[in-house]
């Protein structure tokens, strides 16, 4: 093993939905296994429980499942996060579950991801539980999404299978303008097509699923073109040799910041020049989004957390009226006569909802103007009115200054995720 | 040259520490960092120190000290604790036993890692602390893989994990009544592979333990543990003098030492890139019961 080569290593987040009858939990097994990201004790212990189960095979989804209700009743009732990693690549999963009342679950594990898996099992072809999680990729904006279509040792490896369910999915992913999707027929508990080339579909000339992941581009992904840096923490030192230090500490939320920048603070609108951009006892000449650093100013301006700091020719939205769609997350609906705190970026306000303008269902993508009684696991387009004024890009521009999550100021907890149109 | 950040895994599972170090600084009040002297909570105060240069990390660290330590560890955290200028709180498991609070388990297989959660909880209490920073990671245990970094806690240091609260993007929820508290795991995305190999470009310094030594062991169920004083053996134990490192480090009594000369960080990633075994697979504790994490981390364990 080279000993330098992990420095060259690249980081991809990826999701994976499905329900538990897709398969899925094989497959990440699968991933696992044949990729040698499975140790010799746990590959005993799933041995000695599928032996127990009275299986025959070594069942690969016994690896994912975590806590002690699930493997007492089967299911898998949260987000778990896995993590592999070859020479190109290190992965982590978010392994949401399928079913749908957890559609909270799969727009939380998709929300932190470069891409999705979507499968679909040979058999059935694209069922409503396809399209919603279709649906909610695209909602979440992920870049790329990757159709595996599974079981198709079950349709002796059948090209026609494979092509109509593709048609039906190219038709999918036009309507809902997914900007990058791609098509795999694969059998997870045999192994074609994951790792391993498949020697069993020689009509199929595309490329495995895991060189997909190793390979798929993302960083153009990223958005380079808004300078956005939310103020997350002043750092002031106490000590004697830094007494006239004063850095804006937080994390680039897009665009490419340098010093000698032309900056605007927000909401003040003051203007300042950046004097250097630190990394721990470095200076450095520029960084990228999803970095932390620290900004230093060559004015002495009066910062805080929740301020902004954007490049001066290119300012975000500023507003205290604008509208979202939120996936309902708490067993209290949504109640229109409350107010709720609203956080986005390193900001919060309290807010008001204007208005709820529809609600839309995710299996026929129809807007619901009547019903507008928002509960769990529901999407629905909102209005809301804060008490000072956001400064925001769309969420289809800016994943990071565009996303927003509602809190319960009665019992503190997070009720929905947002993202602003 | 244009002098950048180079931009790798382990700089981005950096800069997510990063920033939730700093979301803990803001979002609370008396935050605790728990250094257990372990390679895991070494790495967490490396990044804390990076978060908040110039400036001195603002956490206290807490030490659960059971007493049944290795020396090694206690110097290593006393040393560490005056380098980077931070408190540093140590609570005693042998106090709460002679306080009378816990039990100590007897016989030959007596561990005190249990008792470790009444400490903590006490001590937690007393620092009036909303927030410990603990070093667990997702890929250690399953249990562990459901686990958010700002993990929620009820008045009674309890974990919910049917209740937790949802964390989408980089936005997290530290909103509380009074007497809860949150566990917050800045290197949830870390596995044991990017802990080393981070160690290694970074040159961390790193306790003794870790690099092959000379030590008195004897074998118990295929695990190796260290022969210290308060260690009873069983009927057919001996005690040899061995090449072993530590691979995780806990308490002597659970913590099983691997046979190896690996005597730098180079080989220390090359053996884990070998490792047929999952790290935690030397911990007794957690060979209890196949549920035996999960178990503990609801009564309050970190």
């Amino acid at each position: 093993m080279d000993s330098k080569a992990y420095l060259d290593m690249s980081l991809l987040r990826f999701t994976t939905a499905g329900s538990v009858d897709d398969g899925k939990s094989t497959l990440i097994g699968r991933l696992l296994y044949d990729s040698k990201s499975i140790f010799e004790d746990q590959l005993d212990a799933i041995t000695e429980s599928s032996k127990r189960k009275g299986d025959e095979e070594v069942d690969l989804a016994l690896l994912t499942d975590g806590l002690r209700a699930e493997r007492e009743q089967g299911i898998t009732i949260d987000v778990a996060y896995r993590y592999f990693a070859t020479p190109k690549r290190k992965f982590i999963i978010a392994d949401t579950p399928g079913h749908i009342q957890y559609t909270r679950n799969m727009v939380t594990g998709a929300s932190t991801a470069n891409l999705a898996i979507i499968l679909v099992d040979a058999r059935n072809g694209v069922l409503e539980q396809t399209l919603r999680h279709t649906f909610i990729a695209s909602l979440l904006n992920l870049p790329h999404i990757v159709f595996c279509i599974n079981k198709m040792d079950l349709v002796d490896y059948d090209e026609k299978v494979y092509n109509n369910i593709k048609a039906e999915l190219d038709g999918l992913v036009d309507k809902l303008k997914v900007k990058d999707a791609h098509f795999i027929p694969i059998s997870a508990k045999l192994g074609d097509n994951v790792v391993d080339e498949s020697k069993n579909m020689d009509w199929y000339t595309g490329t495995t699923l895991l060189n997909l992941l190793e390979n798929i581009e993302i960083n153009e992904d990223r958005n380079l073109n808004d300078g956005r840096f939310p103020v997350q923490y002043v750092i002031r030192p106490q000590q004697k040799a830094f007494i006239d230090y004063r850095g804006y500490a937080g994390r680039i939320a897009s665009g490419i910041f340098k010093p000698g920048d032309k900056v605007t603070i927000l909401p003040s609108l003051l203007q300042s020049e950046i004097k250097a951009i630190d990394f721990y006892k470095e200076e450095i000449d520029e960084v990228l989004p999803m970095q932390s650093a620290t900004i230093r100013l060559s004015d002495e301006i009066d910062i805080s957390r929740g301020d902004m700091i954007v490049h001066s020719d290119n300012l975000p939205e500023i507003s205290n009226t604008f509208s979202l769609n939120v996936c309902w997350f708490h067993e209290r609906p949504l109640d229109p006569s409350k107010k709720y705190l609203l956080r986005q970026t390193t900001n919060e306000s309290k807010c008001m909802i204007k208005s709820v303008n529809f609600r839309t269902n995710i299996e026929t993508y129809e807007n619901d103007e009547v019903d507008k009684n928002i509960k769990m696991n529901e999407i629905a387009n909102i209005t809301v009115m804060t008490a000072k004024p956001m400064f925001f890009d769309s969420y289809r521009k800016n994943r990071t200054t565009g996303s927003v999550i509602l809190i319960d100021e009665g019992t503190n907890e997070t009720v929905a995720a947002g993202m602003i149109n | 040259m244009t002098k950048t950040i180079n931009r790798n895994h382990l700089r981005e599972l950096e800069s997510e520490a990063i920033f939730i170090m700093r979301e803990i600084a803001t979002q609370f009040e008396r935050p605790v960092l728990l250094f257990s002297g372990g390679k895991d909570s070494i790495l967490l105060v490396h990044l804390a120190v990076k978060a908040f240069y110039p400036a001195k990390i603002p956490f206290t660290l807490l030490h659960i000290d059971t007493g049944h330590n290795f020396q090694e560890t206690l110097k290593f955290r006393d040393d560490l604790a005056e380098k980077i200028g931070a408190k540093l709180v140590v609570g005693s498991v042998q106090k709460s036993i002679d306080d009378g609070k816990v039990t100590e388990e007897t016989g030959v297989d007596a561990s005190r890692n249990k008792l470790q959660t009444s400490t903590l909880l006490d001590s937690i209490a007393e620092l009036k602390a909303d927030a410990a920073i603990g070093g667990g990671r997702r890929d250690e245990e399953k249990a562990r893989a459901k686990e958010r970094f700002f993990s929620h806690r009820d008045a009674f240091g309890q974990w919910d994990p049917k209740n937790q609260r949802p964390e989408l993007w980089n936005l997290f929820n530290g909103k509380k009544n009074v007497g809860e508290h949150f566990r917050v795991f800045p290197i949830s995305n870390w596995t044991e592979m990017d802990v080393w190999q981070y160690i290694l470009m970074e040159d961390i310094e790193m306790p003794s333990l870790y690099y092959t030594h000379k030590r008195k062991v004897f074998n118990r169920d295929g695990m190796w543990l260290a022969a210290e004083s308060f260690m009873e053996l069983k009927e057919g134990e001996k005690v040899e003098e061995l090449d072993v490192r530590c691979r995780t480090i806990g308490d002597v009594t659970c913590t099983g030492l691997t046979l190896s000369m690996a005597d730098n960080l180079e080989d220390i990633v090359r053996e884990v890139a070998a490792a047929r075994e999952t790290e935690r697979g030397g911990r007794s504790d957690d060979r209890r019961s196949e549920a035996a994490m999960e178990d503990r981390k609801k009564e309050g364990y970190f």
